[in-house]
């Protein structure tokens, strides 16, 4: 028997909860509470209440260990069948767009029908550790045999044991947070501090204008009291964000908490499906879910900015597309940092990068401004990690139904120096 | 390393010295057979519409270098032309990195007020060099300059690398190459000479550079540039010339040395240890030229490199120096120059010189800024400089060269007798404040000598740590 031709995979929409500032709006919900929130609001949406779906794949960044099938226990929360089958992945910031492909990939082999792809984190209410020298201790004292060897070992433990510890944002081979990482790129591509609010500014303004308009209405479900994302300043302005002080890089940094993604809290799911079961329960397919493409690069000697995976992992992608960078109407680059998105755009119009580091003849050269996060990105609405790739493919794929068709292109960076990058075309 | 150097890199020593406001030598790396041209990021800059950014990426890239260059469209594409990975860089990005070398191609000058580009390259930069880095400025020789504006700007680079060559200390280096319009592809030789350790002691000098009389293939061996080519060195039983035979072997020629029959079994020790031959003979001797053009035809059917290092000193104040004394100097270093090049190069095409043939000079820093007790010996070695002026043009029909090396202080056996004082004051005065080691001198030799180096003609470079003498 030979398998089945692939098949489209489709995005049919999504839903998240509005994203909130770390220790606010959420600071008492879990990881477990927050995507159980996400997922039931878009049972209610897809009317998908004691349905059997093929695939829940979601992830969270930041997790308790009792979290270890967290998907899974959040499905048995919500009121999706307790038949559906769910698993946990972690790809740092690209969990959420990975979920996506590994969903989009079973439909299209025809091994599901329909799936659930999504991520959540809370950065509130984080995982703190035992102190790992009294962890030692109580493994020692679990090991011995007698209670006055126990004894003995718990007499190991001193008063500084009970600092706990705290998962901490800085990669563990170079010992750098990811904004001291992206500010080296930054400064080595010449990205300007007023290049990187004016761009802040703009997420601001189009996140709200999409508001505004209702863009968001059938993308969100309220939660605990909020309505929209809390970091999103609709005033957003250019001289506001001038004043702030840089946060990354030194004094003359140029990355500061506004061009820079805050702490955030939140869940996002989007549902994907075959075009048979749209069809069946009368769904309208928003777009399609093309092709995807990962990359690493070896930040850790330095070789390569840490957050500069996308841009290598796009041109693979376009290449086995036969498309060029221009060939998209919507862009969906994930604003980490300004700077990322920046420092990206830059590589992909530079010679030497395109030439000697992608293997390309030409760069890939400049994108139309005007097409790029038009619905407003991660530096307004907030990212919680795993969450974002969910945010994104749902807000694409209806802004491209929205337009009356189109094709667009999903790039993420991720911790580890990896990306993860897509097409949806509609 | 001499024993102040040694003392002065001490921690303690480092220490007094910085108190005491003391001349900071430190260890200048050397260039050891198998090493890349050169180690750690070389940034590459340059005022816009230059013509040399192409052809410095090239050897870059030839060279297996590691190159940065600012973000500009015209630098950036010449280093992808070149198949250069070079990172971007900003002046914001220099806060992070250590240069080996920094490149300015300030070809693109061509009125005073654009010499503003130096400072905007070298100002955020200067500061971000490594030890021993090496500052390569390359121009237009003032004289080949389309308009006068052009060469006022052109002329003035001379004032900044000299300047910058006294500020920068730390074992590095500055020097200005002017490259004639045309002689763009004939930079390589020279490029990777003062980009490497091999020019460890150069600093401060001018080196032009125009079209070669011939051409490198592509495929040329940097490492054995010598390969197959027969070079003779006077005055090579010792010292300086030992260097030299010895250098101009390890890159892969045949090398017959020359010396006076007194010291015949110092040179045999010299050419066994090399593989090359010995020929002692006295070159004041009537019959000298006539006898080396015909053993070097004899024995190897012509020369490719000659080097002129046999020299002698016979010092004394003038009014006390006899008539021997001064006869003696100038016959030696300046008059056996003449008559044996005379006799390499005559017979037209079938000259002993081969075609593509060497001659290089020594010539010292004595003859440029004279020496009290050196009359005789500064007017032997500024007569040199100007054999290096007089017989360039003559060869240059030949596809040959000619120029001259002029060591400054030098650690030699004859160096050592100098009193200390005298000594102290010879190496410290000097940008490096250092002395030089006879591989030093050997090394800018073997620079002249390269195939590589067809277009460089009529030079005078000096080999003294940019000495304060006669700068």
């Amino acid at each position: 028997m030979t398998p089945a031709a692939p098949r489209r995979a489709v995005v049919l929409g999504g839903n998240r909860i509005p994203f909130a500032r770390s220790d606010s709006a959420y600071k008492k919900a879990s990881n477990q509470d927050m995507l159980t929130a996400a997922l039931d609001g878009l049972v209610e949406r897809f009317e998908l209440a004691g349905e059997r779906l093929g695939d829940v794949v979601a992830g969270a960044v930041l997790k308790h260990s009792r979290d270890f099938n967290l998907t899974r226990e959040c499905v048995l929360g919500s009121r999706l069948a307790p038949e559906t089958p769910a698993y946990d992945i972690q790809q740092a910031c690209g969990t959420g767009l990975e979920a996506a492909i590994l969903v989009a990939n079973k439909i299209a082999l025809g091994q599901i029908e329909v799936g659930v792809a999504g991520g959540v984190d809370t950065t509130s209410d984080a995982p703190l550790a035992l102190n790992e020298d009294l962890r030692s201790i109580l493994l020692d004292a679990n090991r011995e045999r007698s209670t006055q060897g126990r004894l003995k070992q718990l007499l190991r433990v001193r008063p500084q044991h009970l600092a706990p510890a705290i998962p901490r944002n800085e990669e563990p081979r170079t010992g750098l947070s990811m904004g001291a990482h992206q500010a080296r790129t930054a400064a080595e591509w010449g990205i300007s501090r007023e290049a990187q609010d004016e761009l802040a500014m703009r997420s601001h303004l189009n996140l709200a204008a999409a508001y505004e308009r209702g863009f968001q209405d059938d993308l969100i479900t309220p939660y605990l009291g909020l309505e929209r994302d809390q970091n999103l300043r609709p005033d957003s302005s250019l001289e506001k964000l001038a004043k702030l002080k840089p946060v990354f890089g030194g004094a003359d940094g140029t990355m500061t908490a506004g061009n820079s993604t805050p702490l955030s809290d939140g869940a996002a799911v989007a549902l994907l499906a075959s075009e048979e079961w749209a069809k069946e329960r009368g769904l309208t397919p928003l777009a399609t879910f093309v092709d995807a493409e990962t990359a690493a690069v070896d930040y850790v000697t330095g070789r390569e900015g840490l957050l500069m995976a996308p841009a290598y992992a796009v041109p693979r992608l376009l290449e086995r597309n036969g498309l060029t960078l221009q060939d998209f109407d919507l862009y969906e680059i994930h604003e980490a940092f300004a700077s990322q998105v920046l420092s990206t755009l830059a590589a992909w119009e530079d010679p030497v990068f395109c030439t000697q580091r992608l293997g390309l003849k030409a760069p890939l050269g400049a994108i139309d401004r005007s097409k790029l996060n038009v619905n407003g990105s991660s530096l307004a609405a907030g990212h919680p990690f795993a969450a974002t790739g969910g945010r994104i493919v749902a807000a694409l794929a209806k802004a491209l139904h929205e337009r009356g068709g189109g094709r667009g292109l999903i790039s993420i960076c991720a911790a580890g120096g990896q990306g993860v990058v897509a097409i949806l075309e509609a | 390393m001499d024993r102040y150097t040694q003392l002065v890199n001490t921690p303690v020593g480092k220490a007094v010295a910085k108190q005491v406001g003391l001349p900071k030598p430190v260890p200048l790396k050397r260039w050891v057979p198998g090493a890349k041209v050169i180690e750690g990021k070389v940034l590459v800059g340059g005022a816009p519409s230059g013509r040399l950014s192409g052809p410095i990426c090239c050897v870059l890239a030839d060279a297996g270098a590691d190159v940065a260059t600012p973000l500009r469209p015209d630098l950036r594409a010449a280093a992808a032309e070149a198949g250069l990975d070079a990172s971007p860089w900003t002046p914001k990005a220099s806060i992070d990195h250590r240069y080996a070398a920094l490149v300015f191609d300030a070809t693109g000058i061509t009125e005073s007020a654009q010499l503003e580009q130096l400072h905007a390259f070298f100002g955020p930069t200067i500061r971000q060099v490594g030890t021993c880095a090496r500052v390569i400025v390359l121009g237009t020789p003032p004289g080949s300059a389309k308009k006068p504006s052009e060469r006022v700007a052109q002329r003035a680079l001379e004032g900044f690398t000299r300047a910058m060559g006294k500020e920068i200390g730390r074992g590095a280096t500055v020097q200005l190459v002017y490259v004639e319009p045309g002689a763009e592809d004939a930079i390589a030789g020279t490029l990777r000479f003062f980009l490497s350790p091999r020019s460890a002691f150069v600093s401060g000098q001018v080196v032009r550079v125009g079209k070669p009389g011939g051409t490198v293939a592509s495929d040329f061996d940097w490492e054995q540039p010598l390969a197959g080519k027969v070079a003779l060195v006077t005055g090579a039983s010792r010292g300086i010339g030992a260097a030299i035979a010895s250098t101009l072997a390890r890159d892969g020629a045949h090398v017959v040395g020359l010396d006076v029959p007194a010291l015949e079994d110092d040179l045999k020790a010299v050419a066994e240890g090399i593989g090359g031959s010995a020929l002692a003979l006295d070159i004041t001797d009537p019959d000298a030229p006539r006898a080396i053009a015909s053993y070097l035809r004899r024995e190897h059917r012509g020369v490719d490199v000659v080097v002129h290092n046999a020299g002698i000193t016979r010092d004394r104040t003038l009014g006390r120096m006899d008539a021997d004394r001064w006869n003696a100097v100038i016959s030696v270093n300046l008059c056996s120059i003449e008559r044996i090049t005379d006799a390499l190069i005559a017979g037209g095409s079938r000259a002993v010189l081969n075609a593509g043939g060497r001659i290089v000079c020594v010539s010292s820093i004595s003859g440029i800024a004279g020496n009290a007790g050196q009359t005789n010996y500064a007017t032997s070695k500024a007569g040199v400089i100007g054999v290096v002026n007089a017989y360039a043009p003559e060869v240059a029909k030949r596809g040959a060269t000619i120029n001259a090396v002029a060591p400054g202080f030098i650690e030699t056996q004859m160096t050592a007798k100098v009193p200390l004082a005298i000594r102290e004051a010879g190496r410290r005065m000097s940008s490096l404040s250092q002395g030089g080691l006879p591989i030093d001198v050997a090394e800018a030799i073997a620079w002249f000598a390269s195939p590589a180096s067809g277009g460089v003609n009529g030079n005078v470079v000096r080999v003294c740590g940019q000495s304060l003498l006669g700068a």
